[in-house]
């Protein structure tokens, strides 16, 4: 489409697209407000963060500070709570994009019985508040002994019907039924041929569904909020919601509000750079999800 | 049939080169065993169990006690209750169209190419996405701050008077802007992956000249992508209806104008944690989906309508 637009270089098409360009970078700005905010907030001292201008930098650079003691105040606790979210990503991410693969598979390539009811009953999950799982999850997982353990975060994590309906969508995309009949010709069984012919071609599918399955468990703050309550478990989304918390209450004592500035800014920072190292794969699957939904 | 992958698991475990051998009509049902296993295991028995919870009573005297639908009626008539949904109905209608129509222009824009850096703006709209709801909060919560907040900041250089994010007029307002600014690239990737999806050669017959790439984009592209925004709308309904992340943590900031039951999970959430009524609370998100549920069918077929039509 660039290339239709460089062969017409009128003056009217030129004037438009500084016109576009210019409406796209208001939106820039806005976009990027908060996370100058949050740079420039990082690198203050707390009185500093209320007597210098919001967006820009005051004269003492404080930022070496503010994250030496965001890692060492309570025990290093949040470098243990960065661990916790990467480490309950992880696992659900690539749980998820297994047991989505597999039934999206299944979806895909098979006729079986109860077919079309399961698939709407993945498909009606999706309605369902958080309250209406997580309260009984939480009664549940206290019988059990779970409670407040990885687990607890962990194990639900591992349902992620929307991966489903991708897989679903890019198994019917990726894998020919020709290549799956090849295969039972040359007698191999279904799950060779899944795991030897059709899991390679479908590699981009998972590794999106891992991505958006991983980033949803990064988020996720309802369901760790309810079923952990001692704070060397938590992600680092509940322990900097309980920082945060005590430093407007003003109990938190030594908790400044330039820390947790500092603490928002180091756990955005490696999911932002991951996702611009892998946009290839995020821009896909969801267009993906987006055109078959 | 677990009988038979079990048996053949411990055959290829013996002898390593044999592979395990599924037949074609029992290969679906092993393939969906552990989604399904963990999908009944964590979503239909809590499900259930919920419903369990939701028609008993439980009192300090008396014990547990079989109430039928009494906590629904309870509910149907629980003015905290509807005020939540009222609320978030507000709040859907003011947020949902601005986010959806920049989602929509700005995919337009980049997908007719008549922009410069257009994977860079792509990409940097998407940015926010891969912030966290809870820390886009705090950021946005900082941002809004009397003292520290950079617009307060400005009012006072400029010699206005303080805006206050959180009056009962604008607390709304606040949080839109937070959820407009976390989710608008998520719906504008989803648009520009369906735009892209269009078969060019159309547009290579009738494209005349640059200037007229966005008009054709509008009149021709725009009605092509109609079923992906009425999914996109969806989505949207669903997630605005169970707002929670947001105003949770804002009530740090806005104690005299957030309160327990200002959004309905906030209030499941209040009633089950700090009141112990997981009776009420497992109704009151049953009722919710089902508020979730009519108000996507009838946008579902409103929409319907206005396609056929």
């Amino acid at each position: 489409m660039t290339i239709v637009g460089k062969s017409n270089a009128s003056a009217g098409f030129v004037r438009n697209r500084w016109l576009l360009t210019g409406v796209l970078s208001i939106y820039f700005i806005y976009t990027f407000l908060p996370l100058v905010y949050v740079i420039t907030a990082s690198t203050k001292t707390n009185p500093d963060l209320f007597t210098s201008f919001g967006l820009w930098f005051s004269s003492d650079f404080h930022l070496w500070q503010n994250l030496h003691d965001l890692f060492t105040i309570q025990n290093s606790i949040f470098l243990q709570w960065l661990w916790n979210t990467f480490y309950y990503a992880l696992v659900s991410g690539a749980g998820s994009a297994v047991f989505a693969t597999l039934a999206g598979y299944a979806f895909a390539k098979y006729d079986f019985f109860g077919k079309k009811f399961l698939f709407a009953l993945v498909l009606g999950a999706v309605m369902i508040p958080q309250t209406a799982l997580v309260i009984p999850i939480f009664l549940m997982l206290s019988k059990v002994g779970l409670l407040n353990t990885p687990f607890a975060v962990i194990l639900p994590s591992l349902v992620f019907p929307p991966g489903v309906f991708l897989m679903r969508a890019y198994v019917d995309e990726a894998v020919s039924n020709e290549i799956i009949d090849a295969g039972r010709v040359d007698g191999a069984g279904e799950f060779h041929i899944f795991s030897s012919l059709a899991f390679r071609l479908l590699m981009p599918g998972v590794t999106t569904v891992f991505i958006l399955a991983f980033v949803a468990s990064w988020n996720n703050y309802f369901l760790p909020l309810v079923v952990l309550n001692s704070s060397e478990h938590f992600p680092v989304t509940v322990g900097l919601a309980q920082w945060y918390a005590s430093a407007v209450s003003g109990s938190g004592g030594s908790l400044l509000f330039t820390v947790v500035m500092a603490g928002a800014l180091v756990s955005i920072l490696p999911v932002i750079v991951a996702f611009l190292i892998m946009q290839r794969f995020w821009q896909g699957g969801l267009g993906a999800g987006g055109v078959k939904a | 049939m677990a009988d038979i992958a079990a048996g053949s698991v411990a055959v290829a475990a013996r002898r390593p080169r044999r592979r395990v051998w599924i037949s074609k009509r029992i290969a679906p049902y092993v393939f969906l065993l552990p989604f399904v296993l963990l999908f009944i295991a964590f979503l239909i028995i809590p499900l259930i169990y919920a419903f369990d919870l939701s028609v008993y009573k439980s009192a300090l005297i008396g014990g547990t006690r079989f109430v039928w639908f009494d906590n629904y009626k309870r509910a149907f008539a629980d003015p905290n209750f509807w005020g939540g949904v009222v609320l978030l109905i507000k709040f859907g209608l003011m947020q949902m169209p601005i986010m959806l129509a920049l989602a929509l222009l700005f995919a337009l824009i980049l997908d007719s190419g008549t922009v410069y850096a257009k994977s860079f703006f792509r990409v940097s709209f998407f940015i926010p996405y891969a912030v966290p709801a809870v820390i886009a909060t705090l950021l946005w919560g900082y941002m809004y701050g009397p003292a520290y907040g950079p617009f307060a900041q400005l009012a006072t250089a400029v010699g206005l008077p303080k805006p206050d994010f959180f009056t009962d007029s604008t607390i709304l307002p606040s949080i839109a802007n937070i959820a407009v600014w976390e989710y608008m690239g998520y719906n504008m990737i989803i648009y520009y992956a369906a735009l892209q999806a269009i078969p060019t050669d159309l547009e290579e017959a009738s494209l005349m000249d640059g200037a007229s790439a966005f008009t054709y984009a509008l009149r021709i592209k725009l009605p092509m992508i109609i079923p992906t925004v009425i999914v996109t709308i969806i989505f949207s309904i669903i997630g605005t209806l169970q707002l929670f992340s947001e105003p949770y943590l804002l009530i740090n900031l806005a104690r005299n104008v957030i309160n327990s039951h200002f959004t309905p999970n906030l209030y499941a959430y209040t009633l089950a944690f700090t009141g112990q009524q997981y009776n009420y609370s497992a109704a009151i998100s049953f009722v919710l989906g089902g508020v979730v549920a009519v108000i996507s069918y009838v946008f579902m077929l409103a929409a319907n309508r206005g396609v056929n039509r």
